[in-house]
Parts: C-alpha cells; sequence; structure tokens
C-alpha cells in the first residue's frame, strides 16, 4: 500500500480506472438475454397491430392486403413440390442403408427450433443446412449445394414437421459461444457493399417499406419462414442463399455460404427471435 | 455549416475547373439515371413525379428548389452519411455509385422537381 503514498499520479490512475471498470464492463458485457428483449421490443413498440406469433410472416405481416394474398396463397402453396422431394429424401436410405435421421435428435423430426446450436466440441456454430451435409458426408454421400434444390427441399421438410414449435436457440456458458454470438451481432449491424446496407439498415430501420413494390420484411422471425420459395427466385432457397444474395444486392462480395461470418449471424439473428414460432417453408413475393 | 459546405463547394469548384459541360446533360438525363436501377435508383426509396411503382423510405421528392440549395443536393446525393450518420441513403459519390457528372445531371433533374 505504500507505494500509493509515493505516487500520488499512479494511485489517482488507479483510482479513476477503477471507477470507470464497473461503467466499461456494463457497456461491454455480452448480454443476449437484454439484447433478445430489446430486439423484440424495438418491432412490438414500432407495430402494435402486429400480433407477436405474425412477425415471421415477413412482408406479409406489414400489410392487411398482402396479408390476405399470403392467406390465398397458403391454399395451394408455391413450396409444396419442395416439402414433398424433401419428405421423400429425408427418409430414404443413403448406400449405406443408413438416413438421415440416424443422424439427427428425434430422427430429425421437429427439431429445427433449436438450429443453429453452439457446438462446444468444435468451439463453432452448427446450423442445419451444415448438420445436413455433415451427415451425408459421414454416411459416404457427397454435400448438397447450400443455397436451393436438395438443401431447400430437406430443410423444408424439417421446418414443417417443426411448425409452431418456438425457436429456442441456446447460447452454453462459454465463452467462444458467446464470442460467436458478438460478432454475429456485429456483423448484423456493420454496413458493407458500395451501396453502404447493414442488414439491420433495411430490416430494421425500414421494415413495412417499400422498396419500389417489394416490402421490407422486419428482421424480427425472418429465419423462423426459411426456406422459403420466392416469385423472385422463381424457386426456393435456403437461408445460405438468402445472406449471399443480400450481400450481392447492396453490391457487397458474398462470403461462402456457411463461412463462420454466416453461422454467426444466424446465431445472432436466431436467438433473438426466440419465442416465435418455426413457420418454415414459406413463400414470399 | 461551414465545414459542411466546403466539400460541395470544392467539388463545384472542381467540376467548374475540368470545365465538364454540365449544360450538356439535360435534365431528362438526370431523370433516366435517377429511375435507372444500376445507376441513380433513386425510384427505389422516394416518391417521384413521373416514376412507377416508387418506394417509401426516403420523403417525397418535391420542390427541392424551395428545400435546399444546389450545392446541398449535390452534398446530400454524394454523401448524405456526412449530415445523418445513420441514413439508409448510399453515397453515390463517396463510394462512386455515379461520377461526379452524373451526380450533377442527376441535380439537374431534382431542381425540375
Amino acid at each position: 500500500m505504500m507505494w500509493r503514498v509515493a505516487l500520488p499520479l499512479a494511485t489517482a490512475f488507479a483510482v479513476s480506472l477503477l471507477a470507470l471498470a464497473p461503467i466499461t464492463r456494463a457497456a461491454d458485457a455480452v448480454n443476449p438475454e437484454a439484447d433478445k428483449k430489446a430486439f423484440q421490443k424495438f418491432f412490438t413498440d414500432k407495430f402494435p397491430k402486429v400480433k407477436f406469433d405474425d412477425f415471421v410472416n415477413g412482408p406479409y405481416s406489414m400489410n392487411e392486403d398482402l396479408h390476405k394474398q399470403w392467406e390465398e396463397k397458403e391454399q395451394f402453396p408455391p413450396y409444396e413440390f419442395s416439402l414433398e422431394a424433401g419428405k421423400e429424401m429425408f427418409s430414404k436410405p443413403f448406400k449405406n442403408g443408413k438416413s438421415y435421421e440416424d443422424c439427427f435428435p428425434n430422427k430429425g423430426i421437429g427439431i429445427r427450433q433449436n438450429y443453429p446450436y453452439f457446438d462446444e466440441k468444435e468451439g463453432k456454430v452448427v446450423t442445419l443446412e451444415l448438420a445436413l451435409n455433415r451427415c451425408r458426408e459421414a454416411n459416404g454421400e457427397a454435400p448438397f449445394s447450400y443455397v436451393k434444390d436438395e438443401m431447400a427441399a430437406l430443410t423444408a421438410y424439417m421446418a414443417y414437421t417443426s411448425r409452431g414449435k418456438p425457436m429456442d436457440i441456446k447460447i452454453p456458458s462459454d465463452p467462444r459461444a458467446l464470442e460467436a454470438y458478438e460478432k454475429g451481432k456485429e456483423y448484423f449491424y456493420t454496413r458493407r457493399g458500395q451501396l453502404n446496407f447493414s442488414c439491420a439498415t433495411c430490416h430494421v430501420q425500414s421494415p413495412g417499406e417499400r422498396i419500389r413494390a417489394e416490402i421490407l420484411a422486419p428482421a424480427l422471425g425472418i429465419l423462423n419462414a426459411m426456406p422459403i420459395y420466392r416469385s423472385e427466385w422463381s424457386g426456393m432457397g435456403t437461408t445460405s442463399r438468402r445472406f449471399t444474395t443480400c450481400n450481392s444486392q447492396i453490391r457487397g462480395v458474398p462470403l461462402s455460404p456457411q463461412d463462420d461470418e454466416y453461422r454467426n449471424v444466424e446465431y445472432y439473428l436466431s436467438y433473438v427471435s426466440n419465442g416465435l414460432p418455426i413457420s418454415g417453408p414459406g413463400a414470399r413475393p | 455549416m461551414i465545414a459542411h459546405l466546403s466539400k460541395p463547394a470544392l467539388v463545384l469548384a472542381l467540376l467548374a475547373g475540368t470545365a465538364a459541360p454540365v449544360s450538356a446533360q439535360t435534365p431528362a438525363d438526370g431523370q433516366k439515371l435517377a429511375f435507372d436501377r444500376s445507376k441513380g435508383n433513386c425510384l427505389t426509396c422516394h416518391v417521384i413525379k413521373g416514376g412507377d411503382l416508387p418506394g417509401s423510405i426516403g420523403p417525397e421528392l418535391t420542390d427541392l428548389k424551395n428545400k435546399y440549395s444546389r450545392d446541398e443536393l449535390i452534398a446530400i446525393v454524394t454523401d448524405e452519411t456526412k449530415r445523418n450518420p445513420l441514413t439508409v441513403m448510399p453515397p453515390f459519390g463517396r463510394n462512386r455509385i455515379l461520377s461526379e457528372k452524373e451526380i450533377n445531371s442527376v441535380v439537374d433533374f431534382l431542381q425540375t422537381l
């Protein structure tokens, strides 16, 4: 303690650090639970008329006329062919006699809401798409493209068997999991591309607004509807397709599907949508 | 305010220096740029007279001559994040989405609204 007397300047410095410490810690602390509450409150305050569970319907939740159109569309859903194909593929055995059922808890039924999860062995986020391709490769099958076709069909079926179940993403008490979450959050709010947009520019700042004839979807629950049939794509697309095409549209350089950064942003975005029902597969204009 | 105005003023001075005949482009050329999806694409976010299916993110572009000086319009199109860091509007000049000549042409058009 003598040094404090001897070095009053150092003491003053130490004291000021101590005084700052709690503030700094509060600002730096990663608090996913508080983030989630604030994120959800932002949307429910902004759209007081939208029922909480309806946010998963994207642009259709933002506008009554569109909502009617969507209800009519759901009578003959454009994703049906993909869903049927996915169902068939899912139970069909691989060459080695095993199937997807052997790779997932509860044989893969009704588990979509638990993805992505943080794998503590690997130290990284594992998405449903990634788990499906790993299952294939572990059984001697070639991986599928992440963006559409078979991958969209398989995830469509898995989402369908999970419809209505609340998104339930866990963040284990592992500093790497918190770091993945924080990195995903940072990615989500960082502007990029020639057009200088972040994910949040459109889907937090401007949901419900029109870009030409299209209505921007709210970020809340946006992944609950994946995969989606998009008229604009004339076909199905996965979460990977959504992320890579968003990056291209803002004139940025898309990452590879299932790049660590995309896995992290999916982790963040899914976590803050916890509690909202799985609604995939979805249909979008 | 001085800091805000100096950059566009400089831009104008540079343009004058290059003696690029701004008048060679007509407001109609500016309108074309403003409606073109791969260029200004203003219509994606703003209601503009003469444009079909406008977006709704930005304010309607009307009576701009009374609302802003030419310098201010050039500054906004060049990099609106300087005035408003949270703006959705892309920095058309800073990120070279439009050339200085094209920005001038768009502003010619904006001043007719």
